[in-house]
């Protein structure tokens, strides 16, 4: 069964702007979905309009077989949004702005206090569910928003950047609850700038440009259609210009202990081990230039613009 | 969604409604207290005593019922508007327009909020009251009804204005420029039987003075106004503003793009 179903969806805003030109999309019950896409691209109106923040101006948009059209009661509580701003009084202790939402979902007091505590405890914030939110650090915030997501148990959730402007190691720990989280059976959709995010937690990604889909296809076929990698090797020793290899792999000096080469798919790399070692040139270690996901996104965005 | 679950729904907006005003009490019930206060001694004591009965009862009692409604008015207003201009100014509106509430319960929660710190404030103003005057009522159930009714139509008006508002500075021009001089030509300080011919006929135009008039038949038993008309033209508006209110949130006006 589908998640969610989305067909020919359309948004013009009153000053003319299109920001989707009828997009069509499939997210399977269960899956970790991720939609990426440059800023401006789309992400958040079509996140908008299925959490009915924003009108859609045409197409239709389903949740578990539900019309939001003409059950949008049904599509709502099926739904939990963490979006891009944090959206919850900042006057209101963090306790309270939990058990309220479950409210909103017709959640008895006892289940909301039972659920408050589970999702605070996990997300780290049990402490501080007396505090008032705006005295949360960034990274708190985020989490409560979170926890206030799931309060109601969604069967679909829906995170908009939710680890934007976090550290490093709190992220990861977030992903480690929201990986449990989708173990327990809930589909997420995630919209995100960190591609390794995605490439981390997503089985299927969709890559949305200028209201368009320019991708839908699994992380892994996606990264398979990959057909070069830039690799950085660190020297031992200094070198003044970059060597030329008999193989034909080209190599370029940053500096003088940095050499940067760019490798198909199809080729090998012991053959540049092998000439290097051979000229005297030892390398102490080596690193892709970026990642693999980032890479293939600029390319796919670029080829979408180009078009 | 059933009933049961409508009523959690309903019960968690009108809790926070609450919660949210008594919170800052400092600024929302002490405020009216205090002000009420000075009314009467300035006009009800110092000013008052100067002059005649009206319609049989002196100037405090006469101002008394006027000055309750004006509260209660001003509070149920203030409430609606600074509380749903403050969800839309912050985007936490969002958790309830996400969530499977209906719009109508959604309006009635707030209104309920209104209501809520409109009777409050109306309370403790007549405990103020009592330090001036001995309060009696003439018909409990008119006076219970009118507050009531009035309350939620200023709740009504409140929501309106918060959902049109784009900054802070729109959320106090209709109180200031509107409410405030409707309320003051409303008949809570002297009887419209006393103004000229003209002014009286214009009077009988701003809806202030049906609610401020049958509160004070309530308590008093005077009224310019019959009770039949004063209670058509209350439920009149509140059956306008309410439709009003509810088109303007099923068209998203002011909430979504």
């Amino acid at each position: 069964m589908h998640a969610l179903e989305i067909s020919g969806l359309k948004k013009t805003y009153r000053n003319g702007f299109v920001a989707l030109k009828g997009i069509d999309l499939n997210v399977e019950e269960g899956d970790f979905f991720a939609l990426l896409g440059p800023n401006g691209a789309g992400k958040s109106t079509t996140i908008s309009i299925i959490t009915s923040l924003v009108n859609k101006s045409a197409g239709s948009v389903k949740v578990f077989g539900n019309d939001m059209q003409q059950h949008p009661m049904r599509v709502k509580r099926d739904l939990g949004l963490v979006p891009q701003e944090f959206n919850f009084n900042m006057f209101e202790p963090v306790e309270e702005i939990v058990i309220n939402q479950a409210g909103y979902y017709g959640v008895d007091k006892q289940t909301a206090r039972e659920r408050c505590e589970w999702a605070l405890k996990k997300l780290g914030l049990w402490e501080k569910r007396r505090a008032v939110a705006r005295g949360l650090s960034g990274g708190m915030k985020r989490r409560l928003m979170i926890a206030r997501a799931l309060v109601h148990k969604p069967r679909l959730l829906i995170l908009d950047e939710p680890t934007a402007g976090v550290d490093i190691e709190l992220r990861r720990s977030m992903w480690q609850f929201l990986r449990e989280v989708n173990g327990e059976g809930t589909t997420i959709i995630l919209t995100t700038h960190y591609l390794e995010e995605a490439e981390q937690l997503c089985r299927n990604v969709a890559i949305i440009d200028q209201g368009t889909i320019v991708e839908n296809t699994s992380i892994k076929q996606l990264i398979n259609q990959l057909d070069k990698e830039t690799f950085i090797l660190d020297l031992a020793v200094p070198l003044t210009v970059a060597p030329t290899l008999q193989c034909g792999y080209p190599l370029e000096l940053i500096d003088e202990t940095t050499l940067e080469m760019e490798v198909r798919r199809e080729q090998t790399i012991n053959v540049v081990f092998e000439e290097l070692s051979r000229s005297g040139i030892e390398v102490m270690s080596m690193r892709n230039k970026a990642n693999r996901l980032e890479e293939l996104f600029l390319d796919l965005v670029e080829r979408g613009g180009e078009k | 969604m059933d009933l049961h679950t409508y009523r959690i729904a309903f019960t968690t907006i009108l809790v926070k409604e609450v919660r949210r005003f008594a919170r800052i009490w400092i600024q929302t019930i002490l405020p009216p207290m205090i002000t009420t206060a000075l009314y009467f001694v300035i006009f009800g004591k110092m000013i008052g005593s100067q002059l005649a009965p009206i319609e049989g009862f002196s100037y405090m009692d006469y101002i008394v019922p006027g000055l309750i409604m004006m509260t209660i008015i001003s509070n149920s207003y203030a409430n609606v508007v600074s509380s749903f201009y403050g969800a839309k100014f912050s985007n936490y509106v969002e958790e309830l327009l996400i969530s499977p509430i209906p719009h109508s319960l959604i309006l009635i929660g707030y209104i309920a909020g209104g209501v809520a710190r409109g009777l409050t404030v109306g309370v403790m103003v007549t405990l103020v009251a009592m330090f001036f005057t001995e309060i009696h009522f003439y018909n409990l159930w008119v006076s219970l009804s009118v507050v009531l009714l009035t309350s939620i139509l200023f709740a009504l008006a409140g929501f309106i204005n918060a959902v049109f508002a784009k900054s802070f500075d729109d959320i106090s021009i209709i109180p200031t420029f509107v409410l405030v001089p409707l309320t003051y030509l409303g008949g809570v300080f002297y009887s419209v039987s006393m103004l000229p011919g003209l002014w009286q006929t214009l009077s009988l135009g701003n809806p202030i003075l049906y609610m401020v008039n049958t509160f004070r038949y309530g308590m008093l038993g005077v009224s310019d106004i019959s009770l039949a008309v004063a209670y058509g033209v209350i439920l009149l508006f509140i059956a306008v503003l309410y439709s009003y209110s509810l088109w303007l949130m099923k068209k998203g006006v002011g909430l979504r793009g």
